[in-house]
């Protein structure tokens, strides 16, 4: 329901701009930036990921995690904090989870390790507020996409998601990135330009091709790794994450803040 | 009109020199900015806008306050603003041509820019303040141009700008309500997330636009004869005392609600602005300072006599756009950010290359200004001219 008003608003205004201005130009532009959210259509789902906490205490799992990730997306490995670019990281447990600790929680739970990434929203802030649709919800799976040729590079998304889960390219990242020997990027995933925003996009490219993503997938290689963190559609009723969600306890971050994040924790 | 742009004394050509020298400084960093990337700033991963937004949202203001001299004019015929209010219209377009272009020394990639109406997203604030500030932009082009051509002859504007003119008026509010929306409906931030940011972001715009074009009246008089008149000045005076208790008014409601509810999210913000957490406490001697100078700066402007005093008004009009430039142009913008959503505490400052872009587009905002200002005495000059010939 509120999408698809707030559709209706954004479509009725993009087609009196249209024709207000009589620019044939700015016309299409406008049906073009529908079309992003329209093509995929046909079924609705929402992709989930459910995180064992417990089982990602091992560091080699996350580890993992985050490597396999940085070479499915050729994730450069800038030195200096201010200007790295992060998709899939570790936090201390009391700064994910931060009104789940108090004074006396034990340290080692404060300090424990949590896997963070973007949370790929019900009701992303990221998309509501980019000004060009940039990043937007994708009907089809629910994916908060990134269009790195449309994105103006305002950071406006940066200062909206609550979670921190969005890097912006401060400096080139192609210096960065890992190479093979032949001087070649390890996957053709695209590299981005400087001045653009980037983040987590659930793997959209290795689901088109069936695959899970490469996290998921580097996370169950591991010895004890299994269950670790598991992926599916929560619209399929028999999904392996409705069940966990069903039967085990499960957590999200900043709940209260209304953006329903689909990545669970089990505590 | 415009060719008394072009014509002047050595003067004005100095001066003209010394801003577009102002230029090429910020072009030469700006030009390091797009091959190296923003990476020269002192911005990162976690305090996301810096200086560039922070000017942007401190010049809305200005921009934006020009209203204080349109609505008494226009609407309630306050005849001692006649020649004040051409001064407030140049000011706001020199002050929208600054907003834009500190927006577009913030963006990844700027040449991108046309994205904004190419796809145009009615859900996003950043939308409605581009068009709010181009719609402004254009509106007091338009204004400024005509009513001062129409004063060139000698006759009255066209019937048709008078509309244009009333709308100027919520258009102008609605830049700084809209830019004030950027911040405050972000549920990421707490800090910012206060239905009060609005009335905030007006009252010391109203307070800071009048403050500086105050003073620029009374360069214009030292320097060319031209005088907006002792009554103009008393008025916009009494003007920026009033908006100046209402700000300081609204920003003690802002205190108060956070530290007296000692909610540490809400807290924390203004700890870090004043105490500095954990050692981070480079904001602390700004906000002080700013915080000192905005009250002695208004305990002064409510005395009458020392307000219609002219030789103490423009220190207490320095005062007032000192502190409300640390307070918008650095403190409510930098601290958003802090604490990230993550919890950590990082701290900002501008570098030297961002400071060179910064008087850049100070130096674009100042050239322009002066040669609006240049055509505006000229034209008057030359109106009194010929009516001395009549007479």
């Amino acid at each position: 329901m509120e999408r698809s008003r707030r559709k209706f608003f954004r479509d009725a205004g993009a087609a009196t701009l249209g024709l207000g201005c009589g620019l044939p130009m700015l016309g299409t532009g406008c049906s073009s930036a529908g079309e992003g959210a329209q093509s995929d259509s046909g079924s609705t789902g929402q992709l989930a990921m459910v995180i064992d906490l417990e089982k990602c205490h091992n560091d080699e799992i996350r580890t993992a995690c985050a490597e396999a990730c940085r070479k499915a997306h050729n994730i450069p490995e800038i030195p200096d904090p201010d200007d790295e670019i992060e998709w899939i990281w570790d936090e201390h447990y009391e700064h994910v989870f931060e009104d789940l600790v108090h004074e006396r929680t034990p340290h080692e739970l404060k300090e424990a390790p949590v896997l963070v990434l973007c949370n790929h929203c019900d009701k992303p802030p990221c998309v509501r507020v980019c000004p060009t649709q940039a990043t937007w919800k994708r009907d089809s799976d629910g994916v908060v996409m990134m269009d790195m040729h449309r994105c103006i590079g305002c950071r406006y998304c940066m200062a909206a998601c609550p979670y921190g889960s969005r890097s912006f390219n401060w400096r080139d990242p192609r210096d960065y990135i890992e190479m093979d020997a032949d001087g070649e990027f390890l996957t053709d995933f695209p590299t981005r330009s400087r001045g653009v925003v980037e983040k987590c996009n659930f793997c959209v490219d290795r689901i088109r091709e069936g695959l899970i993503p490469a996290c998921v997938e580097a996370a169950a290689g591991v010895p004890g790794g299994e269950g670790a963190m598991v992926f599916g559609d929560l619209r399929d009723p028999h999904s392996e994450v409705n069940r966990l969600l069903e039967e085990k306890n499960t957590i999200v971050r900043r709940h209260s803040l209304g953006t329903g994040p689909n990545v669970y924790y089990i505590v | 009109m415009l060719d008394a742009a072009f014509r002047g004394s050595k003067r004005y050509w100095t001066i003209l020199a010394v801003w577009v020298a102002l230029i090429v400084i910020g072009g030469i960093a700006f030009a390091r900015q797009m091959t190296e990337g923003l990476t020269i700033t002192g911005m990162s991963q976690d305090v996301t806008w810096g200086i560039y937004i922070a000017q942007f949202t401190f010049f809305v203001g200005v921009a934006a306050s020009a209203v204080m001299v349109v609505l008494p004019y226009y609407l309630h015929d306050f005849k001692a603003f006649g020649r004040m209010v051409i001064l407030g219209e140049c000011l706001a377009i020199s002050a929208v041509l600054m907003c834009i272009l500190f927006i577009m020394v913030d963006m990844g990639q700027p040449q991108r820019f046309t994205n904004v109406l190419l796809h145009p997203t009615l859900n996003s604030m950043m939308f409605w303040d581009s068009l709010a500030l181009m719609g402004y932009l254009f509106l007091n082009l338009i204004i400024g141009a005509t009513t001062l051509d129409a004063e060139r002859k000698g006759a009255p504007p066209a019937r048709w700008v008078k509309p244009l003119i009333i709308l100027s008026i919520p258009v102008a509010v609605s830049i700084h309500t809209i830019t004030a929306f950027l911040y405050s409906g972000l549920e990421a931030r707490p800090f910012w997330m206060t239905a009060i940011l609005a009335p905030r972001f007006l009252a010391s715009a109203f307070a800071s636009g009048p403050s500086l074009l105050i003073l620029l009246a009374l360069i214009l008089r030292k320097m060319n004869k031209f005088d907006v008149g002792r009554e103009a000045i008393r008025k916009l005076a009494l003007i920026v005392a009033y908006a100046m208790v209402i700000n300081i008014f609204f920003t003690g409601v802002e205190f108060f609600t956070a530290l007296y509810s000692d909610m540490p999210h809400h807290t924390m913000a203004f700890e870090y602005m004043f105490r500095g957490i954990e050692g981070h406490n480079s904001l602390a001697p700004w906000m002080w300072t700013g915080m000192s100078i905005a009250l002695i700066s208004a305990i002064l402007l409510i005395i009458p006599k020392i307000r219609a005093n002219e030789r103490f008004l423009p220190f207490l009009c320095v005062g007032v756009i000192t502190s409300i430039w640390i307070e918008k142009g650095m403190g409510i913008v930098v601290t958003g950010f802090v604490p990230s959503p993550l919890g950590k505490i990082v701290d900002y400052s501008p570098t030297g290359a961002e400071v060179m872009v910064t008087v850049g587009v100070y130096g674009i905002g100042l050239l322009v200004l002066t040669l609006l200002y240049k055509i505006v005495v000229e034209v008057r000059a030359r109106q009194n001219v010929t009516y001395e010939k009549v007479m």
